[in-house]
């Protein structure tokens, strides 16, 4: 390799490098105006002044309740389960190597929702049994993947059959405890059918900010080793990279970050999904995305809760606006996959 | 297959069919005794309990029978003319397009008799099919199962959001929906029967006629157009025949799924390759199939019911994931 050649190459890793980093800041800083405005919009406006305040602790009559109570649970849930949903499906779209493979599309989203479902309308219980079950119901329905989908080679296309298959199992089930529910409410189905962010409360917030603080750092440390798992199996190994154990490790942390965020909102069409793609466009290739992605998903979910909340005369819950934003996106990501036969 | 088997084969499952109608007469909430069937049915009773009790169960009966026989031709020409194993109108997503056009009916333009129910399931289900199978087939390869599964499911789950926002404000139509969604033949009367019968046979019919074309085209394009079919009309007219089919019955039932998939799959194994076979035997498959269907969720939901959509994707979700775990890894 000549020099010259050996100062390209490194000039493109720097400049990749310094891509990487205003992205991710570009987009943190996004989320953050994102965030405050979900704290500052309302039925009454307040002013970032106010906002300010109350979060440090004054007593405003009228705006404490409605920040404090209302919008910050809202805003936080948005903020997290957005980040979770983010992380986990960039994590299994570049893991099975296929953009359309998210977790919503694949049945391990369903899986946990079918388990949320059960616990709140059968069982009558709610808080974090409820995300320990979805957890377990999650993994469970990922371990069912693996092991079916065994036989041939874990990236190829038999996984997502059969996840298809499972999902569309499982989505029966969900319909079956809906239409059996005594009493249940038209937004509480909706919930469950596309997610909300409606009625969350205080009490939710610490157990999934937790998992989404442990579990995330999980998913960005091993999403170098995702770098090369993207390779190819061979190359992964050729490399020195224990590829079961790195992919158990992946989908542990991902799962459980999906399962509680479903636990939580609902599963929220679409941001699973879109997340890992948006993220590679902005970021481009060559670099860890794992983080970009978490960003993209939060703003997704708190923008489109935003447009949900005032931008028409109901108030859509967030996963109707996902899905119908999505939507368009996805349709092309389909058309333009399939051009390159990126998908067969 | 040798003719007389055929023959065989095709008398044994009439008598099953046969026998399932009589038990989707006699279960559910309250036993009827073969007897008091046969006295409802022949003779003019109309006083007993027992004999309203059959009567109420009668249009669920055949519309059990016809919906599941349409659905399980509906599967057959679909996997035909796409030569691909897992073309379902659940899986394809066409369930969910028909659902859109049917709820946006409802809500913007105050449809509300059965035929113009079926009109919006059938440009419905009609629109997501060729826009599902166009996307699928983009790119090298042609539409391969594993592209055109990723698209149909894509797309459906774009469809449900859109079918959301729509039924969202308004609570008459989300309850309305909230049970068609789930795919029942539990609200059938004989006057949505009527309305949806002429759609059935035109696609009965072409479906049955177009089996031998259908044969030549499993042989591969070229092979076909040598053996003078014109492998783009048969498409045309199977593929319409196939949407009506599937169209109509969502109309009425709501999605279904699972029967177009499993039923031809089925047939296939019992009895070869052949489509002059396997359309007939689909459709008085997919008559059984659904008839138990509805017993089994009758049975099981006592003293309500499950509805038969639901049952249906539970035997028929794993048998897409055996079928997932059969083919061979390269031609997914």
């Amino acid at each position: 390799m000549t020099k010259d050649n050996h100062n390209a190459i490194i000039l493109g890793f720097e400049h990749r490098k310094i891509r990487w980093f205003t992205v991710t800041i570009l987009l943190l800083i996004l989320t953050l105006l994102l965030s405050t405005l979900m704290l500052i919009l309302g039925n009454i406006h307040y002013s970032p002044d106010t906002v300010l305040k109350v979060l440090l602790g004054e007593e405003i009559k009228g705006a404490t309740f409605a920040i404090k109570t209302l919008r910050l649970p809202r805003m936080l849930s948005g903020l997290l389960v957005g980040i979770a949903f983010g992380m986990a499906g960039n994590t299994f779209q570049t893991m099975l190597g296929n953009p359309l493979a998210s977790p919503d599309i694949i049945g391990v989203t369903s899986g946990s929702s079918v388990a949320a479902v059960f616990c709140i309308l059968v069982l009558n219980i709610s808080g974090n049994t409820v995300s320990f079950i979805a957890v377990v119901s999650g993994l469970f329905v990922a371990g069912l993947l693996y092991a079916l989908s065994k036989g041939g080679s874990f990236t190829g296309g038999r996984l997502i059959l059969i996840g298809i298959g499972i999902q569309a199992m499982l989505n029966a089930v969900i319909s079956f405890l809906l239409l059996r529910a005594n009493q249940y409410d038209v937004p509480a189905a909706l919930r469950w059918l596309n997610g909300s962010l409606n009625g969350i409360q205080m009490k939710n917030i610490p157990g999934l900010c937790i998992i989404v603080i442990v579990f995330g750092t999980c998913n960005a440390v091993l999403g170098k080793h995702l770098k090369i798992l993207e390779l190819g199996e061979q190359y992964a190994t050729a490399l020195g990279l224990n590829a079961d154990r790195t992919r158990l490790l992946l989908i542990m942390s991902s799962v459980f970050l999906i399962a509680f965020a479903t636990a939580t909102t609902g599963p929220v069409a679409f941001v699973a999904f879109l997340s890992g793609p948006i993220a590679v466009k902005l970021v481009g290739t060559g670099n860890s995305n794992v983080i970009p992605a978490g960003f993209v998903g939060a703003i997704l979910v708190l923008g489109a809760d935003l447009i949900g909340q005032f931008a028409f005369d109901i108030r859509f819950p967030v996963g109707i606006i996902t899905g119908i934003l999505g939507a368009p996106y996805l349709l092309y990501l389909l058309i333009r996959m399939n051009k390159r036969g990126g998908a067969a | 297959m040798k003719q007389p088997k055929i023959y065989k084969l095709f008398i044994g499952s009439i008598i099953i069919l046969a026998l399932s109608v009589l038990s989707s007469l006699a279960f559910g909430a309250r036993l009827v005794s073969f007897q008091e069937i046969m006295n409802a049915l022949f003779t003019g009773d109309n006083s007993s309990f027992h004999a309203l009790v059959v009567r109420e169960r009668i249009p669920r009966t055949v519309f059990s029978i016809i919906a599941g026989a349409s659905l399980g031709v509906s599967g057959a020409l679909m996997q035909a003319i796409t030569r691909n194993p897992i073309a379902d109108p659940s899986i394809l997503g066409v369930n969910t397009g028909a659902s859109l056009f049917v709820v946006s009916g409802i809500a913007f333009f105050h449809i509300q008799t059965s035929s113009q129910y079926i009109w919006f399931a059938l440009i419905g289900a009609g629109v997501t099919a060729v826009f599902v199978y166009g996307i699928g087939s983009l790119g090298s390869g042609g539409a391969t199962p594993i592209k055109l599964a990723l698209a149909g499911a894509a797309t459906s789950a774009a469809l449900a959001s859109l079918v959301s926002a729509v039924i969202l404000p308004r609570t008459d139509v989300m309850n309305a929906y909230r049970f068609w969604q789930v795919g029942s033949v539990s609200g059938a009367t004989w006057e949505g029967i009527i309305t949806v019968l002429p759609f059935l046979i035109v696609g009965m019919v072409i479906g049955m006629l177009s089996t031998s074309a259908l044969n030549a085209l499993a042989l591969g394009d070229d092979v076909a157009t040598g053996l003078g079919v014109k492998t783009g009309l048969i498409r045309i007219l199977s593929a319409l025949a196939g949407v009506l089919l599937c169209g109509a019955t969502t109309a009425l039932a709501g999605p279904i799924g699972f029967v177009g998939l499993m039923i031809p799959h089925t047939m296939r194994l019992i009895c070869g390759p052949n489509m002059k076979y396997i359309v007939p035997m689909s459709a008085v498959g997919g008559a059984v199939l659904l008839t138990i269907s509805d017993i089994i969720g009758r049975l099981i939901g006592n003293p309500g019911e499950l509805e038969a959509g639901i049952v249906t994707a539970f035997f028929g979700a794993p048998i897409l994931i055996i079928i997932a775990m059969r083919a061979k890894v390269r031609t997914l």
